[in-house]
């Protein structure tokens, strides 16, 4: 675990002497009102969420008594849970490539120098400031297959016409160009401050060596964007497997179940099919992709930075 | 896991008055017009959605759903579809919730992680270790693995339908109680020091002296958390089906079903329920793009 910030020599801490007590009063006194929400509304529905994922409950009251892990031996074996959770894995993997390199040309193409830098960064990181409503009002209509500007375009230059959202073999595409334009910006904006900081003494030499502008960046920006780099895409990752607004708004998991992304189908047997326990097991088992992700990339990190 | 992005600087110099930005008076070399060119091509891509919601929602109904795709409608533009929106009243309602509730969460995360950072950047209590590293491990919980057993515990606690059930689940943000005691240990401890000697109380000191020092990390977190809170779905969406409760975003979601093909309607809702944020951005452009540089890399 974090151990690289905890065994940071601590800095000297600022106390009056024999006041050891009054640290440690006033230090809780400081941590309680964080704490209190920090328990009610984070651990305790942690702890409870497992403790439901091992009963039968569901909002239609009927069985309240634990079954053990019933719950999760019937996940196993559910062809849907399995399939959803395919089609997150599927989109995160096909989500997180563009998602990185289309933010990493923005940022490369802003880092010349260009004029007018508002004007770019307006125009690339406005879409992050939508709601996922309002992004996937904008794509339905334009993937509209009659009367959509984007079958109007590709008819107009001679290509046959797309069911973008009906198509189960397209439809996760389209979700994924709908993303790209909506969050990219956020990866762009990471990017354009890590490479701002790379310090201007390095280019120089290289321009005395007489390297060009595009040997520059592969020989001095990119290396020195690997640990942004390797950032950028772990937070991509776990922010992909998340995915649910805009498939729900978009696709509502269709055509045929083809895009529904595990957090939909927790959404589903929970709220309309009323089975809390069962859709809580679900969730513990998404959870547990997660933390497997998660320490893999810990891992991966830390052995970088050893 | 995001620690390990703790331990790195945050990267504090994005804005254009930082004197480290490069931004060199350059010849317009061939490498320099295929950069501007290539640019302005992704902008433009980037810009068409607005472009074509805006061009849609100044048509008629009729113009907008006509089989013949055009940007210039036969019958002229027209702000009928906005005027009809506002008639409704919806957007306006759900644009106030969306407000005051963002606002509330900003406001309470604010001020308990603060508070929290504080202790832990400075106080040296028994214990600390433990707190900071169950804060740490927090940060991997994603969401939405929370949305049942909230639900659950909202109906006990007979908040569901209530701007409360909205608020309260969303000011726990790990990430930024550590963002924020890395700021802390940062200001240097002579400037408390003297306050010591003069027998100030901690909170005091947390007050006049740390808080005031810490607003541009103040302000970064909250435009992050605000951001969040205006535009998050999924638990607003489960903790209210009162109509006149619905934020934005939730309320947006319901406008599909009961306008059905009203297309120059649909467009003008979303464009409405799009300015705010934008608009904010268009005068803040600097601090907010500082704020999620600063913020971003500590995770979501």
């Amino acid at each position: 675990m974090s151990t690289s910030t905890l065994s940071r020599p601590r800095p000297e801490t600022l106390r009056k002497p024999g006041s050891r007590s009054r640290s440690n009063v006033s230090g809780w006194a400081f941590a309680t009102p964080f704490l209190v929400f920090f328990l009610v509304f984070l651990v305790w529905p942690i702890l409870y969420g497992f403790y439901m994922s091992l009963t039968g409950k569901s909002l239609t009251g009927a069985n309240d008594s634990l079954i053990g892990f019933a719950n999760y031996a019937e996940a196993l074996a559910d062809g849907d849970m399995w399939r959803s959770l395919g089609n997150t894995l599927y989109f995160t993997v096909i989500s997180t490539v563009p998602l990185v390199l289309v933010a990493l040309v923005m940022a490369a193409l802003l880092n010349v120098g260009l004029p007018a830098q508002w004007l770019w960064r307006l125009s690339y990181f406005a879409p992050y400031l939508l709601a996922s409503t309002v992004v996937s009002l904008f794509f339905t209509w334009m993937y509209n297959p009659q009367l959509g500007l984007i079958n109007e375009f590709l008819t107009g230059i001679g290509l046959p016409r797309v069911a973008w959202l009906n198509d189960p073999n397209v439809a996760m595409w389209a979700i994924v160009i709908a993303t790209l334009w909506w969050t990219v910006g956020f990866n762009f904006l990471l990017y354009l401050a890590a490479m701002q900081n790379i310090p201007a003494q390095h280019y120089e030499a290289a321009s005395l060596d007489g390297a060009g502008a595009w040997r520059q960046f592969f020989s001095i920006t990119l290396p020195q964007l690997t640990p942004t780099t390797v950032m950028i895409v772990l937070l991509q990752i776990l922010a992909s497997l998340k995915i649910f607004d805009q498939v729900y708004q978009m696709t509502a998991g269709g055509p045929g179940g083809s895009t529904r992304p595990v957090v939909q189908y927790i959404f589903e047997t929970g709220f309309t099919g009323y089975r809390l326990g069962y859709s809580a097991a679900i969730s513990y088992i998404f959870f547990g992709l997660i933390v497997v992700i998660s320490v893999m990339q810990f891992v991966i990190t830390r052995r970088r930075s050893a | 896991m995001a620690t390990p992005t703790l331990t790195r600087p945050a990267p504090s110099t994005t804005t254009a008055n930082n004197p480290k930005f490069r931004q060199p008076r350059k010849k317009l070399t061939v490498g320099r017009i295929a950069a501007i060119v290539v640019a302005a091509f992704i902008a433009v891509l980037w810009l068409i959605p607005f472009a074509w919601a805006t061009a849609t929602a100044f048509k008629t109904e009729t113009d907008a759903a006509a089989p013949d795709v055009t940007w210039l409608p036969p019958s002229g533009f027209t702000s009928e579809a906005f005027v009809k929106v506002f008639q409704d009243g919806n957007i306006p309602l759900w644009t106030w919730n969306s407000l005051y509730t963002s606002a509330a969460i900003t406001a309470i995360t604010l001020v308990i992680s603060a508070l929290v950072a504080y202790a832990l950047s400075r106080i040296d209590f028994r214990g600390k270790k433990v707190l900071m590293t169950v804060i740490i491990a927090s940060i991997i919980i994603p969401p939405p693995v929370l949305i049942i057993p909230l639900f659950y515990q909202m109906l006990a606690l007979n908040l569901i339908d209530t701007s409360w059930a909205i608020i309260l689940p969303q000011v726990i943000h790990p990430a930024m109680v550590f963002v924020l005691k890395k700021f802390f240990d940062q200001i240097p401890r002579e400037l408390e020091e003297a306050a010591v000697m003069d027998g100030a109380s901690r909170l005091r000191i947390f007050t006049q002296i740390i808080l005031p020092l810490s607003r541009p990390i103040l302000a970064a977190v909250a435009i992050f958390v605000f951001i969040g809170a205006w535009n998050n779905f999924l638990w607003p969406f489960i903790a209210t089906n009162d109509g006149n409760l619905l934020t934005l975003p939730v309320g947006l979601q319901t406008i599909k079903s009961a306008y059905g093909i009203q297309y120059a309607q649909n467009m003008a809702s979303a464009l409405l329920a799009a300015l705010p944020l934008i608009v904010v951005f268009l005068f803040f452009q600097r601090q907010i793009i500082k704020g999620v540089a600063t913020t971003g890399l500590a995770g979501t």
